[in-house]
């Protein structure tokens, strides 16, 4: 049966022995363990008050950082959110601004 | 009981890939090697096997089709010779560092410049340093007993890696010879099924393949490269014990022909070995004491076999069959006599060229490297290194 | 299947956070919305030429794709690819794989229109059941921003640099929809980033549920490259349909389709204009240019509107 890697183990001082085969890594989506969110030089802040959740904002965001469920938006993945801050200029709510540093 | 047949040696491998019954064949036409993607589209075509043929638009596509195939998790191989080699190049590597078990029948033919379609060896040795397994073959026989052998080193968990089976194009690609093969089941009982343990189609865990590794990493992938490399060595012999079991032909890194009490030899790779094996038994019969060794298995290079099995001649002539332009010595050359240098094997030692572009290596050929050698080794001639036998001056 | 909207947003993500892409990247936003048109049961292999996406997406240990994935080079992303989904038909006949799964492909301009062109098109020819993307932003972004044959004219690139003996890349882009049209595979599709994405996922879907070979063309903006204010990614697509620039079409067996005829076709200027790697078009003098822009522009669509009204 195969197992997932355990990409933890896998860093910059871990012996040859410790790499898998090949590069190849078992089970998707390991990404999410690497925070890209200390890149950010603004940072969107939603206004709920303002928030319709017409989810304009999910599909336009290049790091999959708004999260929906069931038929609502969440807070931002503040841990992957570059603030790039294309979700800012695509509501027509004024919901989301954009704020200096992190 | 085996089948005596006559074949060619394509005919030999593309049998053989019959018998094992792949899952992905991708392949592009090419002198001397076109043969055997026709012959496994006729088996498709008439249904005797359940193989998918891909006709690629180039050997670029036919490599990268197949390591895709193999990833997948398909038992998958391809076929070429020279310049579609050549194209190949930056895949080679690509597969060896992936890791994906795969089989290349390779027909040996020279590289372009200029073109010429006959046998040498410079397209595999130009990709010796690829990480592949690379064996040789001297005849047809050869040719198929080393492809039935294949995919079992090659899928092996300790190696997963991609692996030419390597003949001389036209000399035993094209030439028949009698030839013995192994009944259908005891092949199909040999190879085994292919059930790998990760791959991309398994539905219970996603595989991610082929990423970008910075330098923290890349050093450590190299050296668990050359691990499964030196542990093909041990697997390369355990599969040819079992071989033997349903075959009765006994295979190891190289062959020795009267080589145990020579006080001369001569290395080489492939057909060639044929011819000489001829000129030794004619010096024989005149008491001289002639041997050969015969290299099958290139990579992983069998350098303190190949030292300790040199030891006791007095000269040994290493005869390669590619050109490095190092301006001092061929491939073969150059390893073997490294490999000595290691084990402390002082023995006096020339590099020649042979059978370049397909340049005709007869037994009169060998003899002539035989009585260099003798002088040499009784110190009546200076070694010469890196003459090509048969050029014209 | 109709579109909804909040349906659709509902679906599982199949690219996770924590690549590397550039902030506010085009090329990711694609990926996403092409991932989301696959059904949530059917499994997926994922293939990608070298490039941004690539390097960015699987840099060892971290891999962004939630589905199986596989890099090769930059030039083979169609004949890996077609390796995969030929293996996926010999072990299904064996019993081997149950599960359904379906191929997409991921490249850049680079790596479609260029270097892995011959590639493509054999994969394209040999009609295999899969999705090419090309993520198009019309230059090698990944090795800092030189001209493809994706690059639109008088662009500003480092191969292509504007000097005082130069106005950019002097030739007009190459138009590859319409050569993989003339592949006659079944689906043929360009659109770019617009609104909910209902055009592109519309278009994902249909390629991905096409049997046999298809093709999308998708225009990504690359803040880097094209110098504009990278939150205005989605008004600098809307600008390119608006001006007829990118137009949304659709090639389905062979039958030529428009999606969206602008009731007021903008000058191509509004479309340069806010891009820094146009910026030498509005110095005074090259006025002449700006002309010819707009008279390539006009032709090219004159063509495709007569395409489509066969």
């Amino acid at each position: 049966m195969a197992q997932a890697t355990d990409i933890t183990k896998i860093h910059e001082q871990s012996p040859y022995g410790d790499l898998t085969p090949g590069n190849q890594i078992y089970g998707g989506g390991g990404a999410k363990m690497f925070n890209t969110g200390e890149w950010r030089t603004q940072t969107p802040v939603i206004d709920w008050d303002k928030c319709t959740h017409c989810l304009l904002c999910t599909p336009v965001c290049p790091d999959s950082s708004i999260p929906v469920k069931d038929g609502k938006r969440e807070d931002f993945d503040y841990d992957h959110c570059k603030g790039c801050g294309i979700c800012e200029r695509v509501c027509s709510f004024g919901a989301i601004t954009m704020k200096e540093g992190m | 009981m085996s089948i005596r047949e006559r074949m060619s040696g394509n005919e030999a491998v593309a049998y053989a890939i019959k018998q094992i019954n792949p899952d992905v064949m991708p392949a592009f036409p090419i002198t001397p090697s076109t043969e055997i993607p026709q012959m496994v589209s006729t088996f498709i075509a008439n249904g005797e096997i359940d193989t998918e043929f891909i006709p690629v638009e180039s050997e670029h596509s036919s490599m990268s089709a197949t390591m895709g195939a193999s990833a997948a998790g398909a038992r998958a191989l391809t076929a070429t010779s020279s310049c579609g080699l050549a194209y190949m190049w930056e895949l080679l590597y690509v597969a060896a560092s992936d890791r994906l078990p795969l089989v290349l029948a390779l027909v040996n033919r020279a590289l372009t410049g200029p073109i010429n379609i006959n046998c040498d060896h410079s397209d595999s040795m130009g990709a010796r340093d690829a990480g592949w397994i690379q064996i040789y073959a001297e005849n047809n026989q050869e040719a198929y007993d080393n492809f039935i052998q294949s995919f079992r080193i090659s899928e092996h968990p300790d190696v997963m890696l991609p692996f030419m089976a390597c003949q001389d194009g036209f000399i035993t690609s094209h030439a028949v010879e009698n030839i013995e093969l192994i009944e259908d089941d005891k092949v199909k009982a040999f190879v085994g099924e292919y059930n790998p343990e990760n791959y991309l189609l398994n539905a219970d865990m996603p595989m991610a393949v082929g990423p970008y590794a910075t330098s923290p990493f890349y050093m450590e992938t190299k050296m668990n490269q050359r691990l499964a490399m030196k542990n093909a060595k041990q697997v390369i012999l355990d599969v040819a014990t079992e071989f033997e079991k349903i075959s009765g032909r006994k295979y190891g890194f190289f062959e020795e022909y009267m080589l145990d009490d020579a006080e001369i030899a001569i290395v080489i790779m492939g057909s060639a070995a044929g011819t000489t094996k001829d000129a030794i038994d004619a010096l024989r019969a005149k008491g001289i004491k002639a041997g050969l060794l015969k290299i099958r298995v290139f990579r992983p290079f069998p350098g303190e076999e190949i030292a300790e099995a040199l030891k006791n001649v007095k000269a040994v002539a290493i005869l390669d069959r590619a050109e490095s332009f190092s301006a001092c010595g061929g491939p073969v050359g150059s390893e073997v006599k490294a490999a000595m240098f290691d084990a402390g094997v002082n023995v006096k030692a020339v590099n020649y060229f042979y059978g370049i572009g397909g340049r005709d290596y007869t037994v009169e050929s060998a003899t002539s490297v035989f009585e260099d050698l003798m002088k040499i080794a009784d110190g009546s001639m200076e070694p010469e290194n890196f003459k090509y036998v048969g050029l014209r001056k | 299947m109709a579109f909804n909207f909040k349906e659709v947003m509902n679906k599982p993500e199949r690219l996770a956070p924590g690549h590397r892409m550039c902030a506010g990247c085009g090329g990711t936003i694609v990926a996403r919305t092409v991932l989301r048109a696959l059904k949530p049961e059917d499994k997926a292999v994922i293939g990608n030429a070298t490039g941004c996406m690539e390097v960015s997406t699987f840099m060892y240990p971290y891999t962004a794709w939630e589905d199986s994935y596989m890099h090769n080079a930059f030039e083979n992303a169609g004949a890996t690819l077609s390796g995969i989904e030929t293996a996926y038909n010999a072990l299904k006949k064996k019993g081997k794989v149950t599960e359904n799964y379906k191929f997409i492909t991921f490249g850049g301009d680079g790596g479609t229109y260029d270097i892995g062109f011959q590639s493509l098109s054999g994969a394209m020819e040999r009609n295999h059941d899969m999705v090419y993307v090309c993520y198009d932003n019309g230059a090698y972004m990944n090795t800092g921003i030189q001209r493809s044959s994706a690059t639109p004219m008088y662009a500003d690139t480092t191969t292509t640099p504007v000097g005082s003996a130069s106005n950019g890349k002097m030739q007009n882009r190459k138009d590859l929809a319409s050569i993989i049209a003339s592949h006659d595979v079944p689906y043929v599709a360009q659109t770019t980033l617009i609104g909910t994405m209902k055009d592109l996922y519309e278009k994902a879907e249909k390629a991905i549920y096409t049997p046999g070979a298809a093709f999308l063309n998708v225009m990504a903006p690359c803040p880097r490259g094209w110098r504009y204010d990278t939150p205005d990614i989605m008004k600098i697509c809307k600008l390119a349909v608006e001006t007829c620039y990118w137009p949304l079409f659709e090639v389905v067996e062979g039958k030529w389709i428009l999606n969206y005829e602008p009731k007021k076709k903008l000058p191509i200027e509004d479309f340069l204009r806010p891009q820094g790697r146009f910026a030498h078009l509005f110095k005074p003098g090259n006025e002449e240019l700006l002309a010819q822009y707009q008279a390539e522009v006009d032709r090219r669509w004159e063509d495709l509107l007569f395409k489509c009204s066969r």
